[in-house]
């Protein structure tokens, strides 16, 4: 699946995008399996409180099933207006 | 209703003349526009970062919200990203109904929606370096008003 990053998450990671193979269940699961990847993963999903996340782009929630989904976003709350 | 999402700058004043035209029955047009603010007197940049794609959805189904939750003849958003200078204007909504009420309060639920809602993420550049704007609690707790 595609997964994005946004604002500091962004950053954080270093990268705007990746492919990822999984068999993640949900989005915690997603978020556990990147974590042990690499310290910055680690870094970046440390506190998950101030993560958003939306699944092919309509915000959804970390325990939600990734069966069937293309592209998970992972960014800080919105500051738009 | 309209939604445009861009990095160009738009003419508030010819946007809302354009709204405001053409529309029977509609007694009170209400427009907001967002300016970039310098709190601190050393704003060298102000950039918005956004979601292309998830952006021009989400702002639909808050206009559409808007629009069943008020007797609203049209609405509009218009909202820029990529870089800004103090002054410069990010945004501006507007809406136009038969009466008053419902065109400020629609125009204030979209604010408040907008804001928290749409996927725009701002970042400060100052002199002393660059710092991602936090959402506050406040604008969270605003969408229970609704």
């Amino acid at each position: 699946m595609n997964v994005v990053y946004f604002a500091w998450v962004r950053e954080r990671i270093g990268l705007p995008q990746e492919t990822v193979e999984t068999s993640a269940a949900t989005v915690n699961d997603l978020i556990a399996e990147l974590k042990q990847r690499e310290e910055r993963y680690a870094a970046a999903f440390a506190d998950t409180s101030a993560l958003r996340v939306a699944l092919d782009q309509e915000l959804s929630d970390f325990d939600a099933p990734l069966a069937g989904v293309k592209e998970v976003a992972f960014f800080p709350p919105m500051t738009g207006g | 209703m309209r939604v445009l999402v861009q990095s160009e700058a738009f003419d508030a004043g010819a946007e809302l003349n354009r709204f405001s035209a053409g529309h029977s029955g509609v007694g009170a047009v209400v427009s907001f526009t967002g300016v970039v603010r310098d709190s601190d007197g050393d704003l060298q940049e102000m950039v918005i970062e956004h979601y292309p794609g998830m952006t021009e959805k989400a702002i639909t189904k808050i206009l559409e919200e808007a629009m069943s939750r008020w007797a609203l003849a049209d609405a509009l958003v218009i909202h820029r990203h990529g870089p800004l200078k103090t002054g410069d204007q990010i945004m501006m909504v507007a809406t136009a109904s038969a009466h008053r009420a419902a065109a400020f309060e629609a125009a204030d639920f979209l604010m408040d929606y907008l804001k928290s809602r749409a996927p725009f993420w701002k970042k400060e550049v100052t002199d002393a370096g660059s710092a991602w704007v936090e959402a506050k609690d406040a604008d969270e707790d605003a969408l229970k008003r609704w």
